[in-house]
């Protein structure tokens, strides 16, 4: 099926997006992003350690960037100012790259983004060449702005952040993609493959996560459901499911030539 | 004598010296790494034209692991 992920021009086979953070190890880290079948993987941008670690393992090393696509991000930053910081910092760390993703917070107990700070920063990024992927609340007016700045995909939170507590307002997300043209890829909240899988089934173009295969288990196991998730949703939405019927069954089975019944 | 803060820790030099000769001197050669001063970018191509100044601000940023 041809059936592809379109982010600024360029077209991905996986519709699920991953984050590389809170993994034992990058040997964990580098298993699961296999496991999932990401392409698409962000990284953080942070001070270099002064200390004398000279030889200590580098992301770079177990996640190369000749296999998968670097997706930097502004976790953590709380102005446009620091996030745009950021991402050029990260541009000139990653030869050019340009595709980024930006989220700006709003506290640090809910994580949830300031769509102001948020607003200000893609229209400095998109002025100044960057292909922006925007983490943002699910409110869609919000998300059509975003868009008409020149975001290239609008990432609506289905929850908070590392809470795992799964889609909590499919109306919100599907007024969204009703009202936009560049992917809308659910980004935070995700807890299980079925979340994964009921994003997908609502339209959504994809799913990116951390926390929800990072701090599971068996990592590595929940990323492979996390893969089987996102595509037996996106399989389910381009079928087109059945309409619901309350209240009224309908057999699978013939109802004709049931044994024992009067033949009329 | 130069003070320069890197990373937000104030670090003495005897004398001026340029970027490319700090990196060294942190043991950062050869590194994939991105420097901000005074909160503009300074390519990787500058680092040995840059000569630093007292008071100077850098960031070294490197990535890691992150959602």
């Amino acid at each position: 099926m041809n059936d592809k992920l379109i982010i600024a021009g360029k077209s991905y086979n996986s519709r699920l997006l991953v984050g590389t953070g809170k993994y034992k190890d990058f040997t964990e880290t580098r298993a699961a992003l296999d496991a999932s079948g990401a392409e698409i993987v962000t990284v953080a941008i942070r001070r270099t350690n002064l200390g004398q670690n000279a030889n200590e393992p580098n992301l770079l090393d177990s996640v190369p960037m000749s296999k998968f696509t670097y997706l930097p991000n502004t976790a953590g930053c709380y102005t446009a100012d620091d996030a745009v910081r950021t991402l050029r910092l990260a541009r000139e760390l990653l030869d050019g790259h340009s595709l980024v993703k930006l989220e700006v917070l709003g506290d640090p107990q809910s994580l949830y983004p300031n769509v102001i700070e948020t607003i200000a920063a893609a229209k400095t990024l998109v002025a100044e060449g960057f292909q922006v992927m925007v983490y943002t609340s699910d409110d869609p007016i919000v998300a059509k702005q975003l868009e008409d700045i020149g975001c290239v995909a609008v990432m609506p939170l289905a929850s908070l952040i590392g809470s795992g507590m799964g889609i909590l307002n499919p109306w919100n997300l599907q007024l969204i993609m009703e009202r936009l043209q560049v992917p809308v890829i659910v980004d935070a909240g995700v807890g299980t493959a079925s979340d994964a899988a009921i994003a997908m089934e609502l339209g959504c173009a994809g799913v990116l996560m951390n926390t929800a295969i990072a701090g599971a288990q068996n990592p590595v196991l929940m990323a492979s459901a996390m893969k089987k998730g996102v595509e037996a949703g996106r399989e389910a939405y381009l079928a087109g499911r059945m309409p619901k019927k309350l209240y009224s069954a309908s057999p699978s089975s013939p109802t004709a030539g049931i044994i024992g019944s009067v033949r009329s | 004598m130069i003070t320069v803060s890197i990373n937000g820790e104030p670090r003495q030099f005897l004398q001026a010296l340029s970027i490319a000769a700090l990196i060294e001197e942190m043991g950062l050669t050869g590194k994939r790494i991105a420097l901000e001063r005074n909160g503009e970018i300074a390519p990787r191509s500058s680092f040995a034209t840059q000569q630093l100044a007292d008071g100077d601000k850098l960031e070294i940023v490197v990535a890691v692991g992150g959602g």
